[in-house]
């Protein structure tokens, strides 16, 4: 589903990411995790197809089509979802209406009508309730004056709604509450099918707790230079990322 | 090949030498230039009385001695007011056979508006050949509005068959001698509206001028008079959303409310007159002044969302005069590329326990300038006077300016006001979120631009609002690059 090869990355002339190889199928669950800086929110950002990024080398392969000099907005459209570790505010737009905005232009780009009321309605009823959202909470203006809790939720909430094909969740658990935790990847794992993806990008082990990995990375200094099965997780969260340091070194 | 104005100017003063200065009033257009026989050759052509021209030419001679205001914070080349014709009657003619002629861009901004092909047609002058809906629409809603009482005609036919109302309220509450502007407009205005709300009727629908059969093309001295009776209500709604792609440099109106005691008026705008081109060239100078009286428990709301015009200059205001009497403003203001707009309002507090609130949003992208500009002045006898301000900017890009100028006069110790502004820029990680969610650029400029102007958006009658929104979209395309 997705396939990334040696990619190079930086931003104002700093290499962040420096050969990155990645590949995810349908049905599967990456984690990637690393330390601080190591450039994990870079990878998201450049899957995503932020232009403050550049790729200097490398390509990314989206369903089997090269989407490296795609807008962010025709990656979205194919089915590459980005939860944000900083989602933005959009004051006077409630969440109900930006969603709508977000699924209509999805359908536009295919061609097809913009989803009629009831339809959007009953969906929006459905999903609100697997992520146990207030109503109230729908009416809101996109993220403003939100708890992190909150914001992580709507997040989910738009995947749950957009249903991608790939969903990248960057930090999710940062500013997460052990309730809310337990929700957002309740509706994770709920999400997850056989022909659907999830990376979920972490500094902690806590997470995959309750999302249970099959791949673990970890990414040191823009190079991924681990990879195992979910036990790996285990292990970093006992010893830290220390030996790994001095692993790699030697 | 259409003429600009300016070359049609060009030709008429060349003819002017040819042909020698008259005054010929039974030709169609006066000659350029401005009089005291112009004034009168004005006067003349309208079949106006005696009062009527007397009040023009008392205008006239303040105007004369006036000078143009230089405190609004826009430049521009002032137009030379000899160098204008003053009137030119109606045009009976259309000016195309068929819309294959019409600007092809024109045609797309009436598309995407979503306006009929009748009415494409007729907005784009364009010769009619089937009976209009608005036409018919226009009639039962004059016989609903005759059996209310309600006098709802152009101003022209007002003075011709209301004289008593006119000569009344006429320049009572914007006197010739207001300003510059003001006073040109009372010596030469055209024509515009008129509306009377008897007492104790409520108007049962939006007024609008767009269902005013004789209304052939907005004047550029236009003049608008509603006075509401008192325990009376009606909404108005001034200006079509369409494009109307004007071509006189200069607009001066003038707009006088009355709400008598216990009357209410709801006044909405929306201006998308042509802003000039991508470099800055053309486009109309609106110089507008708008006021509204109030008696005791009478209420005035302007609502206006502004996307046109090269320069704007308009400060629709209230005079709370009497006691609990209330004056609202609530304000968009677009300016994109090279447009400069100085715009905001006066909330004059005479009365007693009077209240005001203000809330203005400035958007600038490109190149323009944005201002606001409001004064809340407080008199002495205003006890328990009460003022909410709000003024929020947005601005896009970096080479564009937002501006605020509060006044705040008060001379009664018991006076409340607040005052709040901000000013925000739409981030590049908005956008970006937006574009991951699918949302393209354009859609999410238009996204967060309505959410800033949701709270004025709101206080538009619906059908209005839905074609302001479109119209935010349209004037903001391609304002980030």
């Amino acid at each position: 589903m997705l396939r990334i090869e040696n990619l190079h990355a930086s931003v104002e002339d700093k290499e962040i990411l420096k050969g990155i190889n990645l590949d995810v199928k349908p049905g599967e669950i990456h984690a990637i995790m690393g330390p601080n800086g190591s450039g994990k929110s870079t990878l998201s950002s450049v899957i995503a197809g932020n232009e403050d990024f550049e790729v200097t080398k490398g390509n990314i392969e989206f369903l089997g089509e090269d989407i490296g000099e795609l807008a962010p907005e025709d990656r979205a459209h194919k089915g590459l979802f980005l939860s944000f570790q900083y989602p933005v505010e959009i004051p006077g737009v409630s969440v109900t209406n930006f969603i709508k905005t977000a699924i209509n232009e999805t359908r536009r780009a295919k061609g097809l009508e913009d989803m009629p009321a009831n339809e959007m309605l009953k969906m929006i009823r459905e999903k609100s309730e697997l992520l146990e959202i207030d109503r109230k909470f729908l009416s809101r203006s996109l993220n403003e004056g939100f708890s992190g809790g909150e914001k992580k939720r709507n997040e989910i909430f738009q995947m749950a709604m957009l249903e991608p094909k790939l969903a990248i969740l960057d930090e999710t658990d940062s500013g997460l509450d052990i309730d809310a935790l337990r929700i957002v990847a309740n509706g994770v794992n709920k999400l997850k099918s056989k022909d659907n993806a999830v990376v979920v990008i972490t500094h902690y082990q806590r997470l995959l707790e309750y999302i249970v990995p099959d791949f673990v990375h970890v990414l040191l200094n823009g190079r991924i230079v681990k990879s195992g099965g979910k036990e790996l997780a285990f292990e970093l969260e006992e010893k830290g990322y220390d030996w790994i340091k001095q692993e790699v070194e030697v | 090949m259409a003429y600009t104005e300016e070359e049609l100017k060009k030709e008429l003063e060349t003819k002017e030498y040819e042909y020698g200065f008259y005054t010929d009033i039974e030709s169609d257009t006066l000659p350029i230039g401005l009089n005291e026989d112009i004034v009168r050759a004005i006067s003349k052509k309208k079949n106006e009385p005696q009062w009527m021209t007397d009040w023009r030419l008392e205008a006239f001679s303040h105007w004369k001695q006036m000078e143009e205001p230089e405190w609004a914070n826009v430049t521009y080349k002032k137009p030379d007011f000899q160098a204008i014709s003053y009137y030119s009657a109606p045009v009976s003619k259309p000016k195309y056979d068929s819309l294959d002629e019409v600007d092809p861009e024109l045609l797309d901004t009436f598309k995407r508006l979503g306006i009929s092909l009748d009415e494409q047609k007729k907005l784009a002058g364009v010769a009619v050949d089937v009976v209009m809906d608005s036409v018919s629409v226009a009639t039962s809603f004059k016989k609903t509005l005759g059996e209310k009482g309600i006098i709802f005609c152009s101003i022209s036919e007002a003075i011709q068959n209301h004289p008593e109302l006119v000569k009344k309220y006429l320049g009572t509450v914007v006197p010739q001698k207001d300003n510059f502007y003001a006073a040109l407009n009372s010596a030469v205005f055209s024509d515009g509206s008129f509306c009377y709300i008897p007492k104790g009727v409520r108007c049962p629908m939006e007024l609008s001028t767009y269902f005013r059969i004789n209304q052939a093309g907005t004047g550029q001295f236009e003049r608008t008079l509603v006075i509401a009776d008192e325990s009376s209500y009606v909404s108005y709604l001034e200006g079509c959303t369409a494009p109307t792609r004007d071509e006189n440099q200069l607009h001066a109106a003038v707009v006088e409310l009355i709400a008598m005691d216990d009357a209410e008026i709801k006044y909405s705008t929306v201006q998308n007159w042509f802003p000039g081109d991508k470099e800055g060239k053309g486009g109309v100078f609106n110089f507008v002044t708008k006021r509204g009286l109030c008696e005791n428990r009478a209420k005035i709301s302007w609502t206006q969302v502004e996307t046109g015009s090269a320069v704007t200059w308009k400060y629709p205001s209230c005079v709370l005069k009497g006691d609990n009497s209330v004056g609202e403003f609530y304000s968009i203001a677009v300016t994109n590329n090279y447009q400069q707009a100085d715009t905001g309002t006066k909330m004059i507090h005479l009365g007693k326990n009077t209240k005001s609130t203000i809330i203005s949003k400035g958007i600038s992208a490109g190149r323009s300038q944005n201002s606001y500009r409001g004064l809340v002045q407080v008199h002495g006898r205003a006890e328990n006077a009460r003022n909410f301000s709000q003024c929020d900017s947005l601005l896009m890009g970096n080479q564009c300016g937002a501006h605020t100028f509060p006044y705040i006069e008060t001379k009664n110790k018991t006076a409340q006001i607040e005052h709040e502004a901000t000013t925000s820029k739409i981030g590049e990680d908005q956008i970006f979120y937006c574009n991951q969610r699918g949302i393209d650029t354009e859609k999410a400029i238009a996204l967060i631009v309505n959410g800033f102007s949701k709270e004025v958006l709101n206080k538009l009658p619906m059908e209005f609002a839905v074609e302001a929104q479109k119209l935010l979209e349209i004037s903001l395309e391609g304002s980030v690059g």
